[in-house]
């Protein structure tokens, strides 16, 4: 028994040491499904004289997830949305940029220099922003759809073909919205009603897709989609005549930011890496490619003209107000399993 | 790395006694890192407590079982009854592989009995060509089913073409799309065990039922069925238990709008408020269900071969 575990510890130890040579000029990345140009990359690894690996996740919860079962130490940078960049901070999982570690940090946004999910930006800089709300296939429902009602209570047209994001916080907060009724609430009147009109509403919707949200809008099987702006915009660009919705009660906004790993392998290179994504031009191809907003100053110049113009970042006068999805507290975070649990089952 | 298999002989046995125990360490190290380790692990952290958004803190407790059988309401304070939420999932869940086991054995069947009466050169290529869907990636044809089931899809647009249907089917979203793409994803896993039976049954016992008057029901019923029942249980496992654990069908063709075992495992661990000790629970009833099935059918056949 005793030499088992000696030659397993040996091979252990052999892995490490392989691993820690070839870790040189490495930057080891964790991010979105499809949301950074690969020519970005071949541009930072060209210029860095660097190799990137890359793993992709489809959720924030994925990616805590991820890390937490011991992926800690593998990954030097990865991109969580904003509430996620908040418990990430609260699990002790990033690592913090000194002050002057990064030059381009001057590029950022007077807006986003201090938000409140990273006050001072001392784990993250901004990535992406845009907004998560839904899109309306105009050939199948040509009537009001800037109201949360569209995806909670739809008119006869829509029942039955309406794709919901398998995502409990975006869910959650749109039905929050929806209700009139702050999100993270505890209150027990709020959560039962919360919870009776998920129940009502899933008797209208036909599924719950992330990953194929753009798709099924694209190819017809949805006529309504709960979707981020950017994918909207991606699937009217492939030929959906969908119409992206802005309600009245209000819709969520979001905002992807690079994060410093705790125990990042190649800090040196991730420090790199941020400095080069603050560079207008830079995170300018990412909106380019993902067409999301960039939070960044200067990048005007380097954007595609259709970009500014695009309706789904251009919210109308009377469109209610963009929130950001809250984190819950442990006891009202168990409701919400419990409810999401019911509407799942 | 070939050990073990030369040590039946007693007389060979002693010339490898000083290196048994090396030539055993693979199967030895498998059983221990493979098998034991997660398994134990698993069935550990489903006496831990939960860490809040994942991970565990080591006080034993039996609140995830506690959660499984018991509801005690939305807000946790309720005098606790039986819960049904995660029982009606475990039986969603026999339900559907139990369906997706039937069809593959109702198409699996005769698809292997006529393999195995092809002439002998034939049957290479007809099993060949059997496995030939299969090298492609399970992601992808359970992505290609859902194209090919959907509304505006080559299915429905055949069935409205011939004029059989004037309203597209809705399958897609829908328990039997599961159902079916599960019967998909793992029907050779039917045909082939099937196939490995009749292929060794001795068809002259046929001809002499059929010489006694037998109809050719009753030689299916009473001859060959029993004949080849070894194939049809293995076959049925093989189907029936991946069904029960998948998560792909459910999520992509289902809709993801009713849980199965494998999705509400994965949602514990992917979840907002991740409940590891949960979904160690959960694998550990699983576990144990299957098990139990596993003996239910060992002990039949073990019946059927006296």
């Amino acid at each position: 028994m005793k030499s088992i575990i000696k030659s397993t510890v040996a091979a252990a130890a052999l892995c490490l040491a392989a691993g820690a040579a070839m870790a040189d000029g490495k930057l080891v990345i964790y991010h979105w499904f499809e949301y950074i140009p690969q020519e970005l990359l071949d541009k930072f690894a060209a210029e860095n004289g660097v190799e990137i690996v890359m793993d992709t996740y489809d959720s924030n919860e994925a990616l805590l997830a991820a890390l937490k079962a011991g992926a800690m130490g593998t990954y030097d940078v990865a991109v969580p949305g904003d509430y996620m960049v908040q418990i990430m901070a609260g699990e002790g999982l990033l690592d913090t940029i000194a002050e002057g570690e990064l030059k381009n940090k001057g590029n950022i946004l007077p807006q986003w220099a201090d938000p409140s999910f990273d006050p001072g930006r001392t784990h993250s800089i901004p990535y992406q922003w845009g907004s998560t709300s839904f899109a309306v296939n105009r050939e199948v429902y040509s009537g009001d759809i800037n109201t949360t009602a569209i995806l909670f209570d739809p008119p006869a047209e829509l029942s039955g073909k309406i794709n919901m994001l398998d995502s409990q916080g975006e869910v959650m907060a749109m039905a929050a919205l929806h209700l009139g009724i702050p999100q993270c609430s505890s209150d027990r009147a709020q959560l039962k009603a919360l919870n009776d009109m998920l129940q009502k509403a899933k008797t209208h919707w036909a599924s719950f897709n992330s990953d194929t949200a753009k798709e099924v809008l694209v190819s017809g099987d949805a006529a309504v989609g709960q979707i981020y702006d950017g994918f909207g915009a991606k699937a009217r660009e492939e030929g959906a005549p969908i119409e992206y919705a802005f309600p009245r009660e209000g819709y969520v906004v979001w905002m992807d930011n690079v994060v410093l790993l705790k125990d990042a392998p190649n800090r040196e290179n991730a420090i790199k890496f941020m400095d080069f994504l603050l560079e207008p031009e830079n995170i300018a191809a990412v909106s380019n490619y993902a067409r999301y907003v960039a939070g960044v100053d200067g990048v005007a110049p380097f954007l595609d003209p259709s970009l500014a113009s695009q309706p789904e970042s251009n919210p109308p006068a009377n469109a209610g107000p963009g929130v950001f999805i809250e984190v819950c507290d442990q006891q009202v975070q168990e409701i919400y399993d419990r409810i999401w649990t019911e509407l799942k089952n | 790395m070939a050990g073990g298999g030369q040590t039946s002989g007693a007389s060979q046995s002693d010339s490898f006694a000083p290196v048994r125990y090396w030539l055993l360490l693979p199967s030895w190290l498998t059983l221990l890192v493979l098998v034991l380790a997660p398994v134990s692990m698993m069935a550990l952290y489903s006496f831990l407590t939960k860490e809040f958004r994942g991970g565990v803190v080591w006080d034993f407790t039996l609140a995830a079982y506690d959660q499984f059988f018991f509801d005690r309401g939305l807000f946790g304070d309720e005098p606790p009854k039986l819960q049904w939420t995660y029982i009606s999932i475990f039986w969603r869940s026999i339900w559907q592989a139990g369906l997706a086991t039937l069809m593959s054995l109702l198409i699996g069947f005769p698809t292997a009995y006529f393999i195995a009466t092809r002439p002998e050169k034939q049957r290479a290529l007809w099993v060949f060509l059997i496995t030939i869907p299969y090298w492609v990636n399970l992601l992808i044809r359970t992505v290609s089913m859902k194209f090919l089931l959907r509304e505006q899809g080559p299915l429905n647009d055949f069935l409205l073409s011939t004029g059989l249907l004037s309203e597209p089917l809705a399958i897609v979203n829908t328990n039997f799309a599961v159902q079916l793409g599960l019967f998909y994803s793992y029907l050779p896993f039917m045909v082939l065990p099937i196939y490995a039976a009749v292929e060794r049954y001795n068809f002259t016992l046929s001809e002499a039922a059929a010489d006694l008057y037998a109809t050719r029901w009753v030689i299916l019923r009473r001859i060959i069925l029993p004949s080849v029942k070894p194939g049809i249980i293995a076959g049925c496992i093989l189907v029936f238990v991946p069904s029960l654990g998948s998560f792909l069908a459910p999520d992509l063709l289902g809709g993801a709008k009713n849980f199965m075992i494998g999705s509400l495992i994965e949602e514990q661990f992917k979840g907002n408020a991740g409940n590891w000790p949960f979904g160690a629970a959960a694998s550990m009833i699983l576990l144990t269900m299957v098990m139990l099935i596993l003996m239910i059918f060992a002990h039949q056949q073990a019946k059927g071969g006296k």
